[in-house]
């Protein structure tokens, strides 16, 4: 292995440990939301409060989102710079939707006077999927700078790094939805 | 119609599988065929091969060179994470079983010896 390609290695692994050192931030989230689950002081459960074919077609847009950013990836590393810039944009009009979804979910409920001051329920709620879609734009955010370096600077060794690191965080971003999807809403749904 | 190159595979077997799993979940939640404790493990089994078939297809943790840091530390963040979740989970159940049964605390202490046996 040359120099340049051990600095890269190295540098992947840094934002790797970065990632785990999130999924802990994330575990104690889901650790506070599992706990608080059934304290809705009186109020509407879960599974009275979601729409789970809404959160379905959500669940979906972040898994193909995750696809494509896959397949952008490959093409950076055979430096097809359209194709790049193509599957980048449908990455971000994906999860631009997705994040548009939750807004309008977070929206709807704080007007039904279901917000994150109502229960111990809420409060782990939104500070659990808040959390995710606070990375989703940031990833959002970075995803735009990505699409902006490509197109005036090409794909160069930095920018194809900086590429894996940003799709790295997009993949980990679905991962966590996945436990979002079954642990909040599809569990929600259950009769215990 | 576009063609799959060999590269593109591991992302498309991924991303078909996980479309799988997360549609088999809803579809046993939404149509409740069985309900109740069975139905949650099975849910949270599909959930956990989908993280599996994510970190091996998207993540591609399983093609990484000797010495393993990426795996080393993926096993001791997973083993952090069930810490926390399931210690938090054991200790605040056990507390609130330990906790408010009636309203006077010996009325608990009643229940809990009532519960546990200790006196019938």
């Amino acid at each position: 292995m040359n120099e340049a390609a051990k600095n890269d290695s190295k540098n992947l692994l840094g934002f790797w440990i970065y990632i785990m050192t999130d999924c802990v931030l994330f575990a104690s989230l889901f650790a506070t939301f599992a706990v608080l689950r059934n304290n809705t002081f009186g109020g509407p459960t879960g599974a009275e409060l979601f729409s789970l074919p809404f959160v379905l077609v959500e669940t979906m847009l972040l898994l193909t989102s995750s696809f494509t950013c896959g397949l952008g990836l490959l093409a950076a590393r055979q430096k097809e710079k359209t194709q790049v810039l193509g599957w980048f944009a449908v990455t971000f009009v994906l999860g631009l939707s997705f994040l548009t979804m939750e807004l309008t979910e977070f929206n709807h409920l704080v007007n039904e006077g279901h917000s994150w001051t109502a229960n111990g329920f809420l409060s782990s709620f939104f500070t659990l999927v808040g959390t995710h879609g606070l990375h989703i734009t940031i990833g959002l955010l970075w995803m735009i700078v990505m699409m902006l370096q490509v197109a005036k600077r090409g794909l160069g060794r930095h920018t194809v790094r900086r590429l894996t690191l940003l799709s790295l965080f997009w993949h980990f971003l679905d991962i966590v939805w996945i436990f979002i999807f079954t642990i909040v809403y599809l569990t929600g749904a259950i009769q215990l | 119609m576009i063609k799959i190159t060999k590269k593109q595979r591991p992302y498309t077997v991924g991303f078909i599988s996980s479309a799988i799993l997360t549609l088999t979940a809803y579809t046993l939640v939404v149509n409740t065929t069985f309900s109740g404790w069975a139905l949650l493990y099975v849910i949270l089994v599909l959930a956990v091969m989908q993280l599996a078939v994510q970190v091996l297809f998207f993540l591609h943790l399983g093609r990484e060179e000797k010495p393993r840091w990426k795996l080393v530390s993926f096993l001791f963040a997973v083993m952090v994470v069930l810490i926390v979740v399931l210690g938090s989970l054991w200790i605040m159940t056990n507390l609130n079983y330990r906790h408010d049964h009636g309203g006077l605390p010996n009325e608990t202490d009643e229940f809990i010896i009532h519960d546990e046996g200790i006196r019938q």
